[in-house]
């Protein structure tokens, strides 16, 4: 106890953390019925600690050229003690994140949390997200398997469709004018280097700002949460948190031990595609419209329309603080509302569709 | 029960409460460090059963000569004395593990990292090295050399 005191002196005179602890021993999370969404934002910081971790763990044996990376791969999940489970955990907890991260992001937008003076939070979240769809782009084609290897195919090629800048796009992020080991290397170092240092910036300001500003109360929950005592941040708010990240444990373990990630073949880039290939589950709404939409559309190719369409839908989301006026007022907005509520239910009723007609076929 | 009691009973509820947690929070942190410990600690690797291998030519090696050879996972070292005889040993010095060579000017194996000798019986004769260099069994069979771990 003594020594734990001095330790903690130790630290306090040089890094003075005294300020920090008071302002954490009076922090309150405010407490309404939707407190519960509070908690996403730290369960995807949970998930993403499991992917540093797991994500380290494999690099120990993992190879990233063409002639090795799927028996590297192979070599863990068979020879490696506990390799299968350590890579079944990466692979989940990259699905889980996704979904705590899209739940994080929905609530938020919901509950119109991103006004002044949080739309920096919402901003920095935004492009945490995109830092995560990255990571489960980059991170799909690592293992070299046929899957792998025609979806990087279909979705860099989408790239190539941007007007004017398309091509050289394309063959940077490429590597060349195909996917080849080039294009491996580069979803390595991008899946390993570049966006882990990216989305720790990100992290570091996302973090701080929602400490600076604190939670937002929905003008509908105002009275509820005046009415009814907050949450004390420590050790209260902290010791719920821990809860739900083990509960986050136990759904991976669970995971990963009954399901283990599957390997699937060897990608050969001269063999035909198979049938049914399909993205991971969080592009599938984008892959489902492009595949409803007709060749051409008014003269023009109806797949650019499409990838147009989702391009505008997403600057627009990103922009939601500036375009929802009310917002900076923390008043409510119907139209926001609204709008926010049908682009959510589209995505998640193609990501059904999609996945229902992936089933079928 | 009396008051006395159940003032008792409280903390020892609690005790054992706390008990209980410790010893979850234990078993979730033991449960994932032991499969982290197993997982860095890498599978043994696929040894080659090496009873023989073919460690070159007689052809290619004149009195006074030596080459390294790959002898399963390790390299092995095989001499041609000036006298003709043909004699096989571990490359891996057994200082800090470099790998042997044969020195023409000198006669006998040489280390480079640490400037060690070697007698070409593969006894240490200058430097650091502590141990011979381990010795293996040699059998010529027309031009082929081959080389097998010494029996026993």
């Amino acid at each position: 106890m003594r020594s734990a005191r001095s330790a903690w002196r130790f630290l306090d005179d040089r890094l003075r953390l005294e300020p920090v602890v008071a302002f954490l021993r009076e922090k309150e999370v405010p407490r309404h019925r939707l407190t519960w969404a509070y908690f996403f934002g730290g369960l995807s910081l949970f998930f993403l600690a499991v992917q540093v971790t797991t994500g380290i763990l494999l690099l120990l044996y993992y190879r990233p050229t063409p002639e090795a990376a799927y028996e590297s791969v192979e070599f863990v999940m068979t020879r490696v003690e506990f390799g299968w489970l350590v890579r079944s955990v990466h692979a989940w907890s990259a699905n889980l994140m996704v979904l705590s991260v899209v739940v994080h992001m929905s609530s938020v937008y919901l509950m119109r949390s991103y006004g002044r003076p949080r739309d920096l939070t919402w901003w920095t979240g935004m492009l945490l997200l995109a830092a995560t769809l990255g990571f489960g782009f980059s991170g799909y084609l690592l293992p070299w398997n046929t899957l792998a290897f025609f979806a990087t195919r279909v979705g860099t090629d989408m790239v190539g469709k941007v007007p004017l800048v398309g091509g050289s796009l394309l063959r940077v992020l490429r590597g060349g004018e195909d996917v080849s080991g080039a294009t491996l290397t580069r979803f390595f170092g991008l899946h390993a280097a570049v966006l882990p240092l990216l989305a720790f910036v990100l992290l570091g300001l996302h973090l701080l700002l929602v400490q600076r500003h604190n939670v937002h109360v929905p003008p509908s929950l105002r009275e509820e949460a005046r009415r009814r005592p907050g949450i004390p941040f420590l050790p209260d708010f902290t010791l719920r948190e821990l809860v739900v990240w083990l509960i986050g444990l136990a759904l991976l373990a669970a995971l990963a031990a009954f399901r283990p990630w599957e390997l699937g073949a060897r990608a050969d880039p001269f063999a035909s595609a198979p049938a049914g290939i399909q993205p991971e589950w969080y592009f599938l709404f984008v892959f489902q419209t492009l595949k409803l939409l007709p060749a051409r559309i008014l003269g023009v190719e109806g797949e650019l329309l499409g990838l147009a369409a989702f391009g505008a839908a997403a600057v627009l989301w990103f922009l939601a603080p500036v375009l929802d006026r009310a917002s900076r007022r923390g008043e409510p907005s119907r139209t926001a509302t609204v709008v926010g509520l049908a682009v959510l239910l589209y995505a998640a009723a193609m990501t059904l569709y999609a996945a229902l007609a992936g089933r079928r076929s | 029960m009396s008051p006395n009691a159940a003032a008792e009973a409280k903390p020892t509820r609690r005790a054992w409460l706390s008990w209980l947690l410790g010893t979850s929070l234990g078993a979730v942190a033991l449960s994932i460090l032991y499969p982290l410990v197993r997982y860095v600690l890498p599978p043994p690797s696929a040894e080659s059963q090496t009873g023989r291998v073919l460690a070159g030519r007689r052809s290619e090696l004149p009195p006074g000569s030596g080459k390294t050879f790959r002898f399963g996972a390790k390299p092995g070292i095989v001499v041609a004395t000036p006298g003709g005889e043909i004699r096989a040993f571990s490359a891996v010095c057994t200082h800090l593990a470099c790998t042997v060579q044969y020195r023409k000017d000198l006669q006998h194996i040489w280390c480079a990292c640490h400037d060690g000798h070697y007698s070409l019986e593969g006894v240490p004769i200058a430097g650091p090295p502590p141990r011979p260099l381990e010795r293996y069994d040699v059998a010529v069979k027309g031009d082929e050399i081959w080389v097998s771990r010494q029996q026993g």
